[in-house]
């Protein structure tokens, strides 16, 4: 039987926007006087739902409104949600910094979190000083991290620098040391915040390592913020979708992953202008094409074409190439295209270039596209994220039937007999 | 599996009375790391180095000498004036260096209060426990040109007072913290307090017979007299001249009043920090 080891209920927090000034006062004793004569807190009924593209009316904003979710022992669970939609003030009143206005958390293990790391370094201080600081700032006692001290260098990788003030470090350094420290504390809960972000390849596959060490082997519950789609699928089982301050879903990796990436797909991105200053030469727009169809939801199997228009100040003769990079939903890079690598050349006089993918080879998924113009083979104007696809499975064997989900995502040409 | 067997609760609700002291000693090796911190951080990449400790009190009592006695003429019951000045101003420094490096707590300690949780009091625990090791290193210095003095042909003699020596310590301690946490609360919302700290503290020197003896205000302004006789840290201060420099008026009845009144302040500053600290980070 699964148990529950945390459950939040109802939790709501809000806060006041704009600078606090001279009107705080009044409102401080507006409240009083509300409390006095036992009425409910006058500014409590009004706010607005977090929305940060809209101006709202009211200076009183829900960051969080009636969250209510449970977490199971030893489940990592993955709370993902676009900038501003309440995934950091739901870590800070889960590890206490601040506190809910309504509602209540209540937890049958100690949390421990692990929000950017580093927090309490002492620059004056070596690197062992710190560990035992950064150790009892996280609540750790004097002798768990002397027990733990030779383990935490040796994850950190700082062996050498141990004996060292942390103002000579790199940045990379004190991080792989506060995560170190982070790492070896015994929490029953571990709230871990965009910490990867920082740090090399090696290190953030084992810190990822770790985190599932703590999960999987000693059975400990970890809540992980990241924008990381690819590290969020590995180490979550479930995953919880913040919108606007409330719980858009919580549900299985794949299922909010989805629904999350549905929250981005705001705006049609099958043509986009370029505004760009970039001189001689410039690339004033692209569009996606399905044979010759505008649009950006296709099909596994379907033709893709990218039209770039190009912009050129002179006549003179330039030697221009394009380049395109095909990114996938996790930020990996899934194909580059090249008019070089085709043997492609592209003329002086030539405005419109097209690149056609014959055959769409993806299953299912939604990609994103990187323009780059090189003049003289040199990066000369850059789009990123240009332009954004979606792929639904679809015939791409020809056979009146679609390919099905869940087998791989690529599709190859192939023959049998 | 019963859902009643919760570890602890988070909720909106702030009881007024709500010391968790059972959490503050479990988080006892974070004040004695906090303390070391600060102890060997504070003279780092200083030529001079720990001689500041001795620097600062030696040339304030200087030039104090020189300008309230030698100038101002201020008596003081034939004690050398320079002893006098260095007694207030060593017992003073105490007081003066708990209540404003802990005047600004939460101000200071913005960046590691927004990321982790730990019982907010330690820090400025930590910061009366390492000024109270600075305080010792004065106290020892105050007591080397004391001695210098004597060697001199001086004749004092430490009273059996000294006994009484720990309560004025916790006094001061208690006074300044407790102050101290009152107004980092406050700075939190209003931070028109940090220009109040740094000007008023100046002020409540002199009003705290640190350079005069009380009795001269008392014959010459009686009226007023009452606001430097009921200042708390002018009953510390003569008490600590009299214990070693035989003078000054203080009872057995007022220092232990001045240990009450400080417990009050130190029982109300930690009140006002401990409903501040719970969301002190969405105003500050």
């Amino acid at each position: 039987m699964e148990e529950v080891i945390l459950k939040i209920e109802n939790l709501s927090k809000q806060y006041r926007l704009g600078t606090i000034g001279t009107g705080t006062i009044s409102h401080d004793l507006n409240r009083w006087w509300a409390k006095i004569r036992g009425k409910e807190d006058p500014y409590l009924k009004i706010g607005e739902s977090n929305d940060r593209a809209s101006k709202g009316n009211s200076e009183y904003v829900w960051a969080l409104k009636d969250i209510n979710f449970e977490v199971n022992r030893g489940e990592v669970l993955g709370i993902i949600g676009k900038n501003g939609a309440g995934k950091s003030t739901l870590l800070k009143i889960l590890s206490k910094v601040t506190g809910p206005t309504k509602g209540s958390i209540k937890s049958k293990g100690r949390i421990a979190s692990l929000l950017e790391v580093g927090t309490g370094f002492h620059p004056e201080m070596t690197g062992k000083e710190n560990v035992f600081l950064n150790g009892a700032i996280l609540g750790m006692t004097k002798k768990e991290i002397a027990s733990k001290l030779d383990e935490i260098v040796k994850f950190s990788g700082c062996e050498r620098y141990i004996d060292t003030p942390v103002k000579r470090y790199s940045s990379g350094m004190k991080v792989r040391l506060a995560f170190a420290v982070a790492a070896f504390l015994e929490p029953d809960i571990l709230v871990v915040d965009e910490v990867l972000a920082v740090g090399d390849a090696e290190f953030q596959k084992k810190a990822i390592g770790k985190m599932q060490d703590i999960s999987k082997g000693d059975g400990r519950t970890v809540l992980f913020v990241s924008h990381n789609m690819g590290a969020i699928k590995s180490l979550c089982t479930r995953c919880v979708v913040l919108k606007n301050g409330g719980v858009q879903i919580l549900a299985d990796t794949k299922t909010a992953i989805n629904e999350y990436l549905l929250l981005n797909k705001v705006e049609d991105l099958s043509v986009k202008k370029f505004f760009s200053n970039a001189g001689v030469v410039k690339m004033t727009m692209a569009q996606l094409k399905n044979k010759d169809l505008v649009c950006n939801t296709f099909h596994s199997g379907d033709s893709l074409t990218i039209d770039v228009t190009i912009e050129r100040e002179t006549n003179d003769e330039h030697e221009v190439n394009l380049f395109v990079g095909l990114y996938d939903e996790y930020g990996v890079k899934q194909a580059h295209f090249g008019n070089t690598y085709a043997g492609y050349k592209i003329e002086t006089n030539k405005k419109n270039i097209s690149l056609q993918i014959n055959k769409l080879p993806f299953v299912s998924g939604t990609f994103t596209i990187n323009l780059s113009l090189h003049l003289y083979g040199k990066p000369h104007h850059r789009e990123l994220n240009a332009l954004t696809f979606y792929v639904e499975p679809g015939d791409y064997y020809g056979i009146g039937k679609n390919v099905i989900e869940g087998n791989g995502r690529f599709l190859i040409e192939s023959t049998w007999a | 599996m019963s859902k009643n067997n919760w570890l602890f609760e988070i909720t909106p609700k702030n009881k007024l009375l709500d010391f968790n002291f059972k959490e503050i000693w479990a988080y006892r090796d974070l004040l004695f790391l906090f303390v070391k911190r600060d102890v060997i951080t504070l003279y780092k990449q200083t030529i001079l180095g720990p001689l500041w400790y001795l620097i600062q009190p030696l040339f304030t009592s200087i030039i104090f000498t020189l300008v309230f006695n030698k100038i101002a003429n201020i008596p003081t019951n034939g004690v050398p004036p320079f002893l006098f000045n260095l007694a207030g101003i060593t017992a003073w420094n105490y007081f003066k260096d708990c209540l404003v490096s802990t005047s600004d707590t939460f101000k200071k300690n913005e960046a590691i209060f927004g990321k982790v949780y730990f019982p907010r009091i330690i820090m400025p625990l930590s910061i009366v426990v390492s000024n109270l090791l600075k305080f010792g290193i004065q106290l020892t210095i105050f007591f080397l040109f004391y001695s210098y003095f004597i060697f001199q042909g001086m004749s004092f003699s430490i009273s059996i007072a000294i006994l009484f020596l720990p309560i004025l310590i916790i006094s001061m301690g208690f006074l300044g913290l407790g102050l101290g946490m009152i107004i980092s609360s406050m700075v939190t919302k209003y931070r028109d307090l940090t220009f109040l700290v740094s000007f008023g503290v100046q002020l409540l020197m002199y009003l705290s017979a640190v350079v005069y003896p009380l009795e001269i205000v008392e014959k010459t302004m009686p009226k007023y007299a009452w606001i430097v006789a009921y200042n708390p840290m002018t009953t510390v201060i003569e008490s600590f001249r009299n214990i070693v420099l035989r003078t000054g008026d203080v009872t057995i009845i007022s220092s232990f009043s001045v240990l009450g009144i400080s417990f009050v302040v130190l029982i109300f500053g930690m009140l006002v920090f401990n409903k501040t600290e719970k969301s002190f980070i969405d105003t500050i």
